[in-house]
């Protein structure tokens, strides 16, 4: 419907405030009264902590506290720990440990918060900070991933002895060793998928505030859904009830998954607010985000794919190791597995998988969801898989996948693992991908480049995600007495323009006109009690659900008060187009909102307002699968090993597109981090556990120069699973991007005869391939 | 940072009483490298004296055959003088390439010499252009200016002032870019200065450092040819997470052919 309504590309109207420095973020918060807290942190990766000498900071200018880890033991303070249980196929639980919010006894990773001080002025803090003393005894340290499941590497838990926490495997290796046995052709890849910062543009940020005469406690956080952190921050922290824990996130600057969580920061600042009796502000800064905000991947994959004489996968088997980092995040640990691992099969027919992952610790900062969260690693691997299928079986890339795709008639279709991918269009992606990128003109571009120099490849990359994250989301609809609609949500805008869609959304199924509707979010005092927030590309879907839902309510109800009003018969009223009519009669739904104030006006019993919520709860394994096909087209300058982005295609299936504008924006920012795993980004611990990419003049973001432009593409199939066809679209990009491009890069290389490099293909990295390729050849 | 008192001296000499009577002064052009430093508190002066109202340190102008740019000319300044692009278009070019556009529009050129970062561009123009480096006590030449890691010849209370750069027959400066700072992991000035060529390079070792060897080569045979062979030691080269010694000894020789090429 018009302009407005669903499909159009509307501009967005949160921009203009975003853009033109009108954003209310954490850091533009202040209270009276107010004291900034600055934590001091462990400059070692793991080591006892003897002493802590506050005497001296605590005499310094301007200072009013200083707590650590005892502190708050003595208070009661509550610690943190993983949502994830799991065990190994004989029964023994996962090895669990608790996080205290400081550091207590023992330090285990660099960064990790020992103490905060208090000071009347941010300098004045973090002066004392300095002078605080801790008398550190250095312990032996590991952080590399594949080394922590040596039973030699220093244990970072030695309570559990081993830094493997557990051997998870979803059925014996056996059962699927007899179908490897049978496959004609047997390919195996050994990836390192390499652990990245997040870097929202936002670094954290909290301003507590504690009232001691309501025993109410406001946190103003960077968040992606307050309601995500309430419970945990009241009832297993502070140990307050939910309904004394107030979460404010006005605008929130990115927060691709690691925004989510629970930090133990935030427990500290409310703690340390209350028992201060001051507000208390933590402003942290970029240094921090890179030492202590959750990291992201960082695996060690090893997989078998076997295939029979018609290029058929017939078995296909996955050894992971996941670093958890020193402590276990949220949700870290389940990344591999529930996260990522059930979906390696991807977008392929394949009976016959099995699967193993070991969650190891080491010392260093703790991973955890980072857009895509375990699904961006599984189609990787999958991919790289089947470009080494290719290879081996002589089969071109698309051919061995064309082989292998489910296809439309066999949806629904049941994964081995227990999903019902109920629609998508596999081989569609592949032939849009490839028209559109000119795959068959790619020969004669390759010649062309030759002549010039270069080494040029294509390469392309199929992926699925399973979206939706939490089963259940509520949202709130009102039109108040002026016609204005406002729609309140438990989901939580971050960058991804719920502003915009929602009242898109509104306009469609009510009729209110798209500048009359207000979006209010980010605040647990008025957003709805079953809301869970926006991660895991779920609020098209719940959120959308729940305002189809809540929109529904309101026009049966809208339709009792518009029947009373037009002195007709209920069944005979109709709506349309913002109008109910009953014969020649008609009040527009802002006349009915008006009249629902009224009593008087409402059929008996009823209650006045049109203001109706829906909780969207859905069953905890139901998923939908976004799904696409992308193709990239690289030219590498040999002798400086630099590879450039010279083409990129992208054909998404997210379902029925809300606003095509929006969701282009989702798939660009996707593929830019997508592309900045494979081509830049890398963080690297050395030996003892020091954090050698700390800050960008180490760590290599993507940058615009490192792209072409991107054709962004839809091959819309409808979702069947939910009423306004919608499927994820905000971690595809960061899934189908890596596989495309390391794809290309090694179609390059390919008359080098180089098979694999790691992520990410740095011109160092590239060169020193050639090199070697080089000097095996002469040899 | 901690509290420091500001200074806006109007001319170089009031700067230099300043840095002699001020407790633990320090000078401030652009602040793209101090300010950083100060936040991070791995610097706390007393006193900060601003460079920026000294009009006279300002500007690009030609004296004889000799180009004089001001200490405090910013990188886009340099990048987009009309005078530097007809007459040293290399030293244009390398400016141009410094950093990104707030970055060149606050940092300066005496800045950038002044702290000599190993991995900064300017090093290897103003060797490379024989450059001298004018100071309000004396005057120091490129070549014995730039002393090791993140150090140069400048005395305490020392004010740099200008750089004069003898235009040369040609000129052309190519870097390889850091994949995270954007700073030349290798950057190549080649320049032809009439009386010979020069080859100096920055970001492959502590400082910038000449190739004699193609220097050499390149005087008798100004070619891609007579180069192309001419391996640098790898040996004491810089060597980081996004570049060993070797890839950057290799880059030192594509760039320097790649320069040598660029003349028509
Ligand atoms: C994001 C970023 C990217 C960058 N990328 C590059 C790059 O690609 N290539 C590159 O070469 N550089 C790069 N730089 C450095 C930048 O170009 C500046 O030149 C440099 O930071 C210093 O210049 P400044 O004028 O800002 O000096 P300041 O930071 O103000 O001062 C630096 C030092 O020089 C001293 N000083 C300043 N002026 C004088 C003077 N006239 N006499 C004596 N001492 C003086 C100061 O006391 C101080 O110790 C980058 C910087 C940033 C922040």
């Amino acid at each position: 419907m018009g302009q407005f309504g669903i499909g159009q590309p509307v501009r967005r109207k949160e921009d203009v405030r975003l853009l033109t420095g009108k954003g209310v973020y954490t850091d533009d918060v202040n209270i009276d009264g107010q004291v900034f807290g600055v934590f001091v942190r462990s400059p070692q990766a793991n080591a006892v902590i003897n002493a802590i000498d506050i005497e001296t900071a605590l005499a310094a200018e301007g200072v009013v506290a200083i707590y650590t880890g005892e502190d708050l033991a003595a208070d009661g303070v509550g610690t943190l720990e993983t949502e994830v249980e799991m065990a190994d196929l004989a029964g023994n639980p996962m090895f669990r440990p608790k996080r205290t919010l400081l550091a207590t006894g023992k330090v285990r990773f660099l960064g990790e918060p020992v103490a905060i001080v208090l000071a009347e002025t941010q300098e004045q803090a973090r002066a004392a900070a300095e002078l605080v003393m801790v008398d550190y005894d250095q312990l032996p340290s590991i952080a590399s991933t594949a080394g922590a499941v040596d039973p030699s590497s220093p244990p970072v838990w030695p309570e559990h002895g081993s830094n493997v926490s557990v051997h998870w495997e979803n059925r014996p290796a056996s059962e699927i060793d007899v179908h490897m046995e049978r496959a004609k052709t047997r390919v195996t890849v050994d990836i390192v998928n390499n652990r990245l910062v997040p870097n929202p543009m936002e670094p954290r940020a909290a301003v507590a505030h504690f009232d001691a005469a309501t025993g109410m406690m406001t946190l103003y956080a960077p968040t992606q859904g307050g309601r995500r952190i309430q419970g945990g921050l009241a009832k297993g922290i502070l140990k307050i009830p939910a309904d004394k824990m107030r979460v404010i996130s006005q605008d929130t600057g990115g927060g691709f998954g690691i925004r989510g969580k629970l930090y133990p920061e935030l427990g500290v600042v409310c703690w340390a607010a209350r028992r201060s009796g001051r507000p208390v502000k933590w402003r942290g800064d970029r240094n921090e985000t890179f030492v202590s905000d959750y990291h992201g991947r960082d695996q060690v994959n090893h997989a078998e794919l076997g295939l029979d004489e018609n290029g058929r996968v017939v078995a296909l088997k996955v050894h992971t190791i996941l670093n958890v980092g020193a402590y276990m995040g949220e949700n870290g640990p389940r990344l591999p597995i529930s996260g990522g691992g059930r979906i390696i099969p991807g977008v392929y027919d394949i009976e016959n998988f099995y699967f193993s992952v070991k969650p190891v610790f080491t010392n260093t900062v703790p991973t955890d969801t980072y857009r895509g969260a375990g699904r961006p690693e599984a189609n990787f691997l999958m991919e790289r898989l089947m470009d080494a299928a290719a290879d081996a079986t002589g089969l071109a890339r698309d051919e061995i996948r064309r082989r292998n795709v489910i296809r439309q008639d066999q949806m629904p279709y049941m994964t081995q693992m227990g999903l019902l991918i109920d629609s998508g269009d596999f081989i569609g992606n592949m032939d849009m991908a490839m028209e559109h990128s000119d795959w068959k003109g790619f020969e004669a571009r390759r010649k062309e480049s030759e002549k010039n120099g270069r080494l040029r490849g294509i390469g392309l990359g199929n992926f699925v995600e399973a979206a939706g994250g939490r089963p259940t989301e509520e949202m709130r609809v009102r039109i108040s007495a002026d016609g204005k609609a406002t729609v309140f949500a438990g989901t939580y805008s971050h960058g991804q323009g719920h502003e915009t869609v929602y009242a898109q959304l509104i306009e469609e199924y009510l009729g209110v006109p798209f500048d009359d509707v207000s979006l209010v979010q980010g605040d647990t005092a008025t957003s709805p009690m079953g809301s869970a927030g926006t991660f895991g590309s779920r609020s098209s879907w719940m959120g959308g659900l729940g305002i189809r839902r809540s929109s529904d309510a309101i026009v049966a109800k809208g339709k009792k008060i518009a029947a009373k009003l037009l002195q007709g018969d209920e069944e005979a009223v109709s709506f349309e187009n913002g109008v109910f009519s009953a014969g020649a009669g008609s009040v527009t739904i802002q006349e009915v909102a008006k009249a629902a104030q009224e009593p008087k006006n409402l059929p008996e019993g009823m209650e006045p307002g049109l203001d109706e919520s829906f909780n969207v709860k859905r069953d905890a394994e139901l998923f939908n699968f976004p799904n696409g096909c992308h193709v990239c087209e690289v030219e590498i300058d040999p002798d400086l090993g630099i590879a450039q982005i010279v083409g990129y295609t992208a054909v998404d299936d997210c379902g029925v597109v809300l606003n095509p504008f929006i969701v282009h924006g989702q798939v660009y920012g996707g593929i830019a981090q997508g592309i900045g795993q494979a081509l830049t980004e890398n963080t690297v611990y050395d030996a003892e556990g020091q954090l050698m990419t700390g800050s960008f003049m180490d760590y290599g973001m993507p940058k615009a120069q490192h792209f072409s432009h991107i054709e962004a593409l839809f091959n819309e199939v409808r979702c069947k699973t939910n009423d306004l066809g919608v499927k994820g679209a905000g971690e595809a990009g960061a899934c189908g991007a890596p596989s495309a491009f390391v794809s290309a890069v090694m179609n390059a290389l390919s008359p080098y005869g180089i098979k694999h490099i790691d992520m990410p293909l740095t011109p160092d990295r590239i060169w020193q391939a050639i090199a070697d390729a080089k000097s095996a050849k002469a040899a | 940072m901690q509290d420091f008192t500001f200074h806006m001296p109007a001319a170089v000499a009031d700067a230099a009483s300043l840095l002699g009577s001020c407790e633990d002064p320090k000078l401030i052009a652009g602040g793209m490298t101090l300010l950083p430093t100060l936040k991070q508190r791995l610097a706390e002066p007393t006193d900060l004296i601003d460079l920026g109202a000294i009009a006279d340190l300002k500007g690009v102008k030609r004296e004889g055959d000799q180009i004089v740019v001001g200490a405090m000319t910013c990188h886009a300044d340099v990048a987009a003088s009309e005078l530097v692009l007809s007459t040293i278009p290399g030293l244009a070019m390398l400016a141009g390439q410094i950093g990104d556009p707030a970055v060149r529009h606050r940092g300066t050129i005496g800045g950038s010499s002044a702290n000599a970062d190993p991995a900064a561009d300017y090093p290897a123009g103003l060797v490379g252009l024989c450059a001298t480096v004018v100071t309000n006590q004396r005057e120091i030449p490129a070549d014995d200016f730039f002393t090791g890691l993140f150090d140069t010849a400048l005395e305490p209370g020392e004010i740099i002032t200008a750089m004069r750069f003898p235009i040369p027959k040609w000129s052309h400066y190519m870097k390889l870019r850091h994949p995270a700072s954007g700073y030349a992991v290798v950057g190549v000035m080649v320049v032809d200065t009439g009386a010979g060529v020069r080859v100096a390079v920055t970001g492959a070792g502590p400082s910038v450092f000449r190739v004699a060897a193609m220097e050499e080569a390149l005087s008798k045979d100004f070619s891609v040819k007579s180069i192309e062979a001419i391996k640098v030691d790898a040996d004491g080269l810089n060597a980081d997470m996004h570049a060993s010694a070797a890839y950057r000894a290799h880059v030192i020789t594509v760039l320097a052919k790649r320069a040598v090429a660029a003349r028509g």
